[in-house]
């Protein structure tokens, strides 16, 4: 990893992006203290991280698991007796969590007698179940269909609410569209971008707009044509880049002379765009 | 520390309440009962009574051979090849052919079976004629069979250790039988529950639970946890093994009667059937010998024996269990284990290999290095403690030994820390090295 500095902001739901192999687990394992940095440092809440304050990270990793043999219940009392809370604390920690995710009558089944989905649900209780004030999600929804992928996403935003922290790692754009406040942006070991949602997308806006309209438009040079498509109404839609430099009312008046507008929008970039094009600028530059 | 103790109680407990462990645990005393019940019971009831025909040409052996409960002889006055016939239609299972012998040189004894005879039989069939010819030639010397077990003279040579403490009787019976006993339990204990760390390990990598795990644990404390708790469970298994042991040896003494006397009348019988004349003085003698070996056992120090075999038992596990965790760490899979299983297990092997040798000379060279040497240390020492070894060399490969572990578990350590977090690299040697370099 190089120079990749990142802060993020309490009670955030921070999304930590970029393709395979570009250094997010390493980054990840690096918060959590199961690898050392060659260089600098990471802190909690202002103070620097040890052993000692990993028990306030709650983690989920991707590659993860349970002990097969060992009873749901039980195993939940292990690994929160791990982060350190005591066994009768954990127990009445867990019963709430398992009755939320619908898993009370399996507290008893061996993991091993789990659907996949359910192991799954069992995993994110045991990353969340001792309150920590930062939660890392490693692809949080993989292995759940909707339904479920709904409830625990729920759950995450009602941590969120609570005051936690949330970096979560996935490729799922669109549960980053739906989730995040921040994101950043890593690409071969270093950061690309990162910043507040809604800023990251304000400053990726080219200047492209959906026009509807009725009638032919003609190429000019203050514009350029790039994309038409007819629709069901046989009104035109015309993605049209702006080069007037004046902003879109400026754009408008120009089109007004030309056809009759049924509709004008600016084009928002997703953030699948922008890790699109960040993601292959890099890798071509 | 509560962590560690933690992760000790889980790999304890799991293990500990697994079937396979309850079932072992119940079935090994009476293993171990058997071993020494069944020989003695399938050679007191004895098999099937065996017929054999015996074709005499001599005429010398009428009376030495007697039918009894195991054999029953019977004398045809056929010719050899009649006789085949007579074992191969299965009238009897064997045929003696005794020619017309020279009791000089007595040549050309058969026996035709229709499958291969038991050792046994042919033991005894042997010590007949033998035992015939001997009274024959011992009638034509004119001796007196009285006079030739006068003649006969049983020496017995006390041996007494001269140490500081002053004499005492010592057996080297007693120390061999205490020197294996210990040493092949360490060997047996460090390879089933070594392999037990290991395949641990591998479950844990392969369930993938170790990276939720480790975000919560160091990777030493992981570790030292496993093995510490299977070291437990190893201790718990010998412990009840041993107290079960007692239990069903004592309770099965009872019913069949101690497995000593019937062998002593099973050889008195044996010596009968030999025509070997039954020395009176024998029960006496075998006291004198029963009291001699617990006065001899009374000069091995058991305590140190003890204390000595704990220590051996587990700082040897200790050391061998962490290259194990190691090894487990570094591989996906049992079959990817075998590689690196073979140096680690090679200086036990040795060890194992070259006990013989350090029974002749429990104080020479090779057992004094191979004490020294942490690696083999365990089961060398173990097999020289009961013949006594000079303190300071116990001191030193005690020293020697928690040095040795304590290095072991720190090289392991840092394998293990980067293994488990591995998956699906291809790992030699070098991979390994370099793991252990690496600075985090």
């Amino acid at each position: 990893m190089k120079d990749v500095s990142l802060s993020i902001p309490k009670g955030s739901i921070f999304g930590l992006l970029g393709p395979n192999g570009a250094g997010k687990t390493t980054l990840i394992r690096i918060i959590t203290q199961i690898i050392e940095p060659d260089q600098g440092l990471v802190s909690l809440g202002g103070s620097q991280m040890t052993a000692e304050l990993v028990r306030k990270i709650g983690y989920l990793p991707e590659e993860r698991g349970l002990y097969k043999k060992m009873k749901v219940g039980e195993q939940l009392i292990y690994l929160a007796q791990l982060k350190g809370l005591s066994k009768s604390e954990a127990k009445a920690r867990i019963k709430p969590w398992l009755e939320r995710l619908d898993l009370m009558d399996w507290s008893d089944k061996k993991v091993e007698d789990l659907s996949k989905g359910m192991a799954q649900k069992v995993q994110f209780i045991a990353t969340v179940v001792h309150k920590p004030e930062l939660i890392i999600l490693d692809e949080p929804f993989s292995g759940f269909d909707p339904v479920n992928a709904d409830l625990i996403k729920d759950e995450i935003l009602r941590l969120r609410d609570e005051g936690t922290t949330v970096i979560f790692s996935t490729h799922r754009m669109e549960s980053v569209e739906e989730l995040c406040d921040h994101i950043a942006l890593i690409n071969k070991s270093q950061k690309v971008l990162d910043g507040p949602k809604l800023q990251i997308k304000e400053e990726h806006k080219d200047g492209t707009f959906l026009v509807t309209h009725e009638g032919q438009l003609e190429p000019a040079s203050y514009y350029e044509i790039i994309s038409q498509k007819t629709t069901e109404t046989g009104l035109t839609e015309t993605m049209v880049k702006d080069y007037t430099d004046g902003g879109p009312n400026n754009l408008l008046k120009e089109l007004l002379g030309k056809v009759e507008i049924h509709g004008f929008m600016e084009r928002i970039p997703s953030v699948n765009d922008i890790f699109i094009s960040n993601v292959t600028n890099q890798n071509n530059g | 520390m509560d962590k560690i103790g933690l992760i000790i109680s889980r790999e304890y407990l799991s293990r500990v309440q697994k079937k396979s462990f309850v079932i072992m645990t119940l079935i090994g005393p009476f293993l171990f009962a058997a071993m020494i019940f069944l020989p003695t019971y399938l050679a007191t009831t004895g098999g099937d009574t065996k017929s054999i025909a015996i074709i005499d040409e001599s005429g010398k052996f009428a009376e030495a051979f007697v039918s009894d409960e195991e054999t029953k002889f019977e004398f045809l006055d056929i010719d050899q090849e009649a006789g085949k016939e007579l074992v191969k239609n299965e009238t009897f299972d064997g045929l003696l052919y005794i020619p017309d012998v020279d009791t000089q040189d007595p040549q050309g004894v058969s026996f035709y079976g229709s499958s291969n005879p038991s050792l046994s039989l042919m033991k005894t069939l042997r010590g007949k004629i033998e035992g015939e010819i001997e009274n024959i030639k011992l009638k034509q010397s004119g001796i007196d069979r009285e006079v030739l077990a006068n003649l006969k003279v049983k020496i017995d040579i006390n041996t007494i250790n001269l140490s500081s403490d002053g004499e005492k009787q010592s057996s080297s019976i007693g120390a061999s039988a205490i020197g294996y006993i210990s040493s092949f339990m360490i060997y047996i204990f460090i390879f089933v529950y070594g392999a037990q760390c290991m395949r641990g390990v591998i479950e844990e990598k392969t369930s993938r639970i170790i990276e939720v795990v480790i975000s919560s644990v160091r990777p030493f404390q992981l570790m030292m946890g496993k093995v510490v708790g299977i070291a437990g469970v190893g201790l718990t298994q010998f412990l009840l093994w041993i107290i079960l042991s007692f239990g069903v040896v004592a309770g099965l003494g009872a019913v069949f009667g101690s497995p000593s006397t019937d062998m002593k009348t099973q050889q008195k019988e044996q010596l009968e059937s030999m025509n070997v004349p039954q020395d009176e003085t024998m029960d006496e003698i075998e006291q004198d010998v029963m009291s001699k070996a617990t006065k001899a056992l009374e000069s091995i120090d058991i305590p140190l024996v003890v204390v000595s075999f704990l220590f051996f038992f587990l700082s040897g596990y200790l050391l061998y269990g962490a290259l194990f965790a190691a090894i487990g760490s570094a591989v996906d899979s049992d079959a990817d284990a075998q590689q690196f299983m073979l140096p680690v297990t090679i200086p036990l092997i040795i060890s194992i290999i070259s006990l013989s040798a350090i029974l002749n000379d429990p104080n020479g060279t090779l057992a004094f290095w191979l004490s020294m040497i942490p690696f083999t240390a365990p089961v060398v020492m173990m097999m020289r403690v009961p013949f006594g070894v000079p303190g300071w060399e116990l001191i030193l490969s005690m020293v020697l030994m928690i040095a040795g572990f304590v290095f072991t578990i720190w090289v392991a350590s840092r394998i293990y820390r980067i293994g488990i977090l591995m998956h699906g690299t291809k790992v030699d040697y070098k991979t390994l090295a370099k793991w252990f370099m690496m600075r985090n």
